[in-house]
């Protein structure tokens, strides 16, 4: 939702990967698994993300239909309930929508949307805010003022503003031309823009503190290109808080890609993600066809947790002064 | 200082600017006004006409030095849908708005702070165990499936609390307010407790690690070593040290609660300018939709314009670096 | 005008308002999924903004409860001769400011509604004039005989000459007007309500007016009306008593507002026919796979279209019962011959052997526009017609949005912008006359741009055109209906368009309400009784 989760630690955390190279990596060694063994909440959440990532990667062997081809759905089949209840029927384990649409493979496929729009979108923002901090941190001056005022603006509104607007943008210019199947791109686009700002501040934080070093002063002498410098020296490491950043920006760009669909600027109803899932079901939460919109919610709320406890345990074993 | 002051606030006008293209740039390509003003058997010169009329067909730069000069004097013209000034309906609406924004921080304070003291002082407790699950739920859960849930939960099942709108609400000048009649007060509860969840878990966050941070601190252990009663350490001290940065938070965070008014607004229908942007997404309505993007940056710009300065005169190294924590 | 002065012209309103009347003792809380959008009662022809202006407005003539025209503030009409019309005014009528109501406002009125800006242009003919014969009694001129003149004029309502001059509110508000005139904020009606304040999108509330000219059949002291976009909150509202009377409810909700026990669903049938079009102009098709060629322009690609779709199937699945599958273009309300109509057998394996012949054995590949928030389902109609399409190689990609973004498609100037589309319609005039011209008429936007308006796929046929203006001037009820008939049987042969059905009425009202339903969609609260 607003990329504030992360936030009140973030202009201390380059500190600890930054000051000495090889902290992190030692961290990776020891005291990282250390702490991922000791908490079994914390193994259980990366169990539930990696088994949520496999779903979505199988879904085509484990769904019983493609919900995304029409002449698979049968209007016959249509608001079947899961099929422990009285009226279920087999292979509709947890039920049908109002198009006949099979509930479990819709979910299986639908975590593929949300998983892909969210890694997608988190790889985007990741290489636009890491490439613009790099370029502020080193460069400075006016270069730097006018990134990071963007930045600042920014990221006082929330995620799901910009997104809407970002998303609206795209849609009205490419209009009517947009399938289903490009609608992925533009939501990629849409928060990958949304999310940059986070990374790009850590990494000119982290700049910033490094370009004044004596190896980097020795690097240009050698004359290294910045290009260079930046990226085989600079950026290592800041590698530990943007690996934070980006786990805790998963779980916001899951929530942000189902927020945009339920609002309807999201996935179509042809090709429906949990988002999208949910908005259609709570059309029928009244009606007693309840299983529609839970098994879709309780899908995306226990992703969005189990990815959450991961980046919470990253940053606190990332940050010992919270132990 | 004072050039320091006045370079910030040419950067916050250059922002407003910038914004203020985006808006008229992003709605002027955005859907043909023209079919949400007239019904569908309108004929074809007809809406020539009103196409005309409404200046569409001038030249866009044209068209964006109109907005701009009226934008700068509060104008931001009729909506398409109401055919009202929008600024009337953005006024008549803002303190629906704020009242549910000011509701919720003050619940997300009140609520975030105890359960942060708490599980900070009892760290390993089962109630503290138990607000770190609500934390991390609070985050985890989107605000719609919040919101669908506690209307189901207590107004369909329970039928305790209004599901939709303000209630009655009592008309002081230009203000409305729901905090003066039951009703009013009752259609609060729920969407400030959806917007405000968010927040709750943050402050909550905020405060157990800052009220970690400073029990360890010297200070705190001169203050024990003195022979103050813990209930003094604790709230008269460590509290206070942590109340700065979870204000600053709670404020700066404020815009962020106005603007994600939108959704649990959406959800509640709530009749604030988030709802009102909505609707106007959904109709097309370029002036209402325009002008709320510029007053939400109005306010975000703002915002962070009086916390630059603020931290400047509190804290006068933070002249040389731009960053500050949000 | 500033919030301020709003403020204060409504206080004052509110001062001034009459003394209620004790036997209307009763508030009803009324939510809709739409909003009053203009006061202005010629701004915009919608249906739920005449159904609000008409609680507050009347007309020459209204319609009853069954859609018949009655008397209104004209007490009685006749035609002296095909080209003349006269109306004899109600006496005594007085609008709520305390104007009394004569014939220069019938004129007055006849002017405003055809004024450049009105939204309500073909309600009242160019070409009629009226003149006063006195101060009770109005004569309309025709060029030419026209049986239907005052089938729209119970939507065309009666303003008051004097007010509108005094607020400069002559001409109408046009609805891109860029500055609200005073009636688009305020209202002068002679109708059964007064309305007491108006905060678009927020709040409307109504008092009851204790003059009204006529017999009050309701008990209210008060309507308060708010809208609730949202489905789910609209019904819940309703569910926990918040508000008395919804629409539209929802039909997968029906059951459960039922089973309730504090509310009903009132359904019916409603006379907007949902149909499916294609765009059968192009050479070809904007949005398809086949080059060179448009399939749509082969009746027996056409036919298999209609033949594909299993519209039972639908109706029991999607509409959970609550449409009525239509053969023709029109409700069979509105159209006495409909019964002599069926609606062709669903029969896929015939679809799939014309689409064969046709030169597509593998089918091909066709983009559907869809609205997703207009009608009843829209969205899922669409999607179960793009399935059953699909079983006979029709490969469907749907684009479902917002009416808003739907519209400014398929309706772009120099037309034809769609491929395939789902589109509804009512005739205004609840008269076969109009679907035949608007929406199956021949479209030449240069020569006559009124005929064919709707009909965005270009579907022509010159016999129907010829019948059509003959439909317009005959007088005779059996011969204009035989010919009527003729046109629909026509299009039908030519498979021109695909019928899907007529959608259901569903609106929900509390137990203590009692409310009759027209089949138009008019939410009319005059005649709701509320008890305690």
């Amino acid at each position: 939702m607003s990329e504030t989760v992360a936030e009140p630690n973030a202009e201390e955390r380059p500190s600890h990967g930054t000051t000495h190279p090889g902290l992190f990596a030692r961290l990776i060694d020891s005291d990282l698994v250390h702490s991922f063994r000791r908490s079994r909440l914390t193994m259980l959440a990366a169990l539930v993300t990696l088994l949520f990532f496999l779903l979505a990667i199988f879904a085509p062997l484990l769904a019983v239909q493609n919900p995304f081809d029409p002449a698979q759905l049968q209007l016959m089949n249509s608001r079947i309930a899961p099929l422990w209840t009285a009226d279920g029927q087999s292979p509709f384990l947890l039920g049908t929508d109002e198009q006949g649409r099979d509930v479990f493979s819709a979910i299986l496929y639908g975590l593929r949307i949300s998983l892909a729009v969210g890694v997608l979108g988190v790889i985007f923002s990741g290489v636009l805010g890491i490439l613009l901090g790099l370029i502020a941190g080193y460069f400075g001056g006016a270069v730097d003022s006018l990134i990071m005022r963007i930045a600042d603006v920014q990221l006082s509104f929330p995620a799901i503003l910009i997104a809407l607007l970002i998303n609206g943008v795209v849609k009205s210019v490419l209009g009517n031309k947009l399938d289903a199947a490009s609608m992925l791109g533009v939501l990629v686009l849409a928060i990958g823009l949304s999310f940059w700002v986070q990374y790009a501040r850590t990494v000119r934080g982290s700049v910033m503190v490094e370009k004044n070093k004596d190896y980097v002063a020795a690097a240009q002498l050698i004359g290294l290109p910045a290009a260079v410098i930046m990226l085989r020296h600079v950026l290592p490491n800041t590698t530990g808080p943007i690996f934070v950043i980006a786990t805790i920006n998963l779980a916001l760009a899951v929530i942000t890609e189902a927020t945009l669909s339920f609002l309807g600027s999201g996935m179509p109803e042809t090709m429906p993600s949990l988002g999208t899932l949910i908005r259609i079901g709570n059309n029928y939460l009244f009606a007693g066809e309840w299983w529609i919109v839970t098994f879709p919610g309780v899908a995306l709320a226990v992703l969005i947790l189990s990815i959450n406890l991961l980046g919470d345990w990253l940053r606190d074993a990332l940050n010992p002064k919270l132990r | 200082m004072l050039a320091f002051t006045l370079r910030r606030a040419i950067q916050a006008l250059g922002v407003m600017i910038a914004v203020g293209i985006i808006a008229f740039a992003m709605f002027r390509f955005a859907g043909d006004p023209v079919n949400q003003i007239v019904s569908i058997d309108t004929a074809a010169a007809e809406r020539a006409a009103i196409r005309k009329s409404l200046g569409l067909d001038d030249p866009v730069i044209v068209q964006f030095g109109r907005y701009f000069a009226d934008a700068a004097q509060f104008k931001f013209g009729v909506s398409y849908q109401f055919r009202q000034p929008v600024t009337n309906l953005l006024m008549e609406r803002m303190p629906a708005t704020l009242e549910l924004a000011i509701c919720a921080t003050i619940f997300a304070m009140v609520f975030g702070i105890l359960m942060g003291v708490y599980s900070a002082l009892h760290r390993d407790g089962l109630l503290a165990k138990a607000f770190q699950t609500i934390s991390l739920i609070g985050i985890s859960l989107p605000t719609f499936l919040i919101g669908i849930l506690l209307i189901y939960l207590f107004s369909v099942t329970l039928g305790w609390l209004p599901s939709f709108g303000r209630g009655e609400v009592v008309r002081i000048g230009w203000w409305t307010t729901g905090l003066l009649t039951l009703s009013g007060l009752k259609a609060l509860i729920l969407p400030s407790i959806t917007l405000g969840l968010f927040q709750m878990t943050l402050i909550m966050r905020l405060v157990r690690a800052e009220m970690l941070e400073v029990l360890r601190t010297d200070y705190i252990r001169f203050a024990r070593a003195r022979g103050l009663t813990t209930r003094a350490i604790h709230f008269g001290h460590a509290l206070r040290n942590t109340l700065v940065p979870v204000i600053t938070v709670a404020g700066l965070q404020f815009g962020s609660v106005i603007a994600f008014a939108i959704i649990t607004e959406t959800v509640f229908q709530w009749p604030g300018m988030g709802l009102l942007f909505v609707q106007a997404v959904h109709n097309v309505d370029i002036p209402i939709m325009a002008a709320y993007l510029m007053m939400v940056s109005l306010i975000f710009v703002a915002i962070n314009f009086v916390v630059d300065i603020l931290y400047t005169v509190v804290d006068p190294r933070l002249r040389s670096t731009v960053s500050r924590p949000a | 005008m500033s919030a301020r002065q709003i403020l204060l012209a409504a206080t004052l309103a509110s001062i001034v308002a009459f003394p209620l009347s004790p036997a209307a003792s009763q508030t009803l809380r009324y939510a809709n999924q739409g909003d009053l959008k203009s006061l202005d009662p010629y701004t915009l022809k919608e249906t739920t903004t005449i159904a609000h202006h008409g609680h507050v407005y009347d007309g020459l003539v209204a319609r009853d409860k069954d859609l018949k025209i009655v008397p209104a503030l004209a007490e009685s009409w006749e035609t002296l001769n095909p080209t003349q019309w006269r109306f004899h005014l109600r006496k005594g009528v007085k609008f709520h400011n305390g104007d009394p109501f004569t014939a220069e406002d019938v004129i007055f009125s006849a002017e405003r509604v055809r004024a450049k800006g009105s939204n309500f242009l073909s309600n009242v003919p160019a070409d009629a004039k009226f003149v006063k014969v006195d101060d009770y009694t109005v004569d309309v001129m025709l060029d030419s005989p026209n049986p239907i003149l005052i089938s729209q004029w119970d939507s065309w309502y009666i303003m008051d000459k004097k007010w509108c001059e005094q607020n400069n509110a002559v001409a109408p508000t046009p609805a891109s007007a860029t500055t609200p005139s005073y009636a688009a904020l305020h209202e002068n009606g002679t109708g059964r309500f007064i309305i007491d304040s108006h905060q678009p999108g927020v709040k409307t509330v109504y008092k009851a007016n204790p003059n009204w000219w006529g017999k009050s059949e309701h008990n209210l002291k008060e309507i308060i009306f708010t809208p609730i976009a949202s489905d789910a909150t609209r019904v819940a509202a309703l569910l926990s008593g918040e508000v008395d009377v919804i629409e539209p409810v929802p039909i997968q909700d029906i059951q459960r507002v039922n089973s309730s026990g504090t509310a009903a669903v009132q359904t019916g049938p409603e006379l907007r026919t949902i149909f499916l079009g294609m765009d059968q102009v192009r050479d070809e098709l904007l949005y398809s796979n086949v080059k060179g060629k448009n399939p749509f322009k082969d009746i027996r690609v056409r036919e298999a279209f209609y033949k594909a779709i299993d519209i039972e199937l639908i109706k029991g699945r999607v509409m959970r019962g609550l449409s009525t599958p239509s053969a023709l273009m029109i409700a069979p309300p509105l159209f006495p011959l409909a019964k002599d109509f069926t609606r062709q057998k669903f029969d896929p394996d015939a679809a799939k052997k014309l689409l064969t012949e046709a030169g597509y054995p593998d089918g091909f590949e066709v983009t559907m526009d869809c609205p997703n928030d207009r009608y009843v389902n829209d969205a899922a109609i669409c999607q179960a017609v793009v399935g059953m399409l699909a079983r006979i190689g029709v490969k469907v990609d749907l684009l479902a949005q917002p009416k808003a973004q739907y519209f400014a498609k398929v309706l772009k100037p120099g037309g034809y912008q769609t491929s395939f589309y789902l589109l509804g319609w009512t005739p205004a005039s609840s008269d076969s006359h109009n679907v035949l011209h608007d929406i199956l008429g021949c479209r030449d936007d240069a020569k006559d741009p009124t005929r064919g308006e709707g009909n965005l796929g270009g579907y022509c046929n010159k016999k129907v055109d010829v019948l059509t203006d003959k439909i317009l001037v005959e007088s005779d009820t059996a011969k204009r209906d035989q010919m009527i008939k003729e046109a629909f049987q026509i299009i039908i042969d030519d498979y021109g368009y695909i019928p899907l059905h007529q959608q259901a009425l569903a609106w929900g009202v509390s137990k203590k309400v009692k409310l009759s339903q027209r089949a138009d969609n008019q939410v009319l609260l005059y005649w709701a009784t509320k008890q305690e």
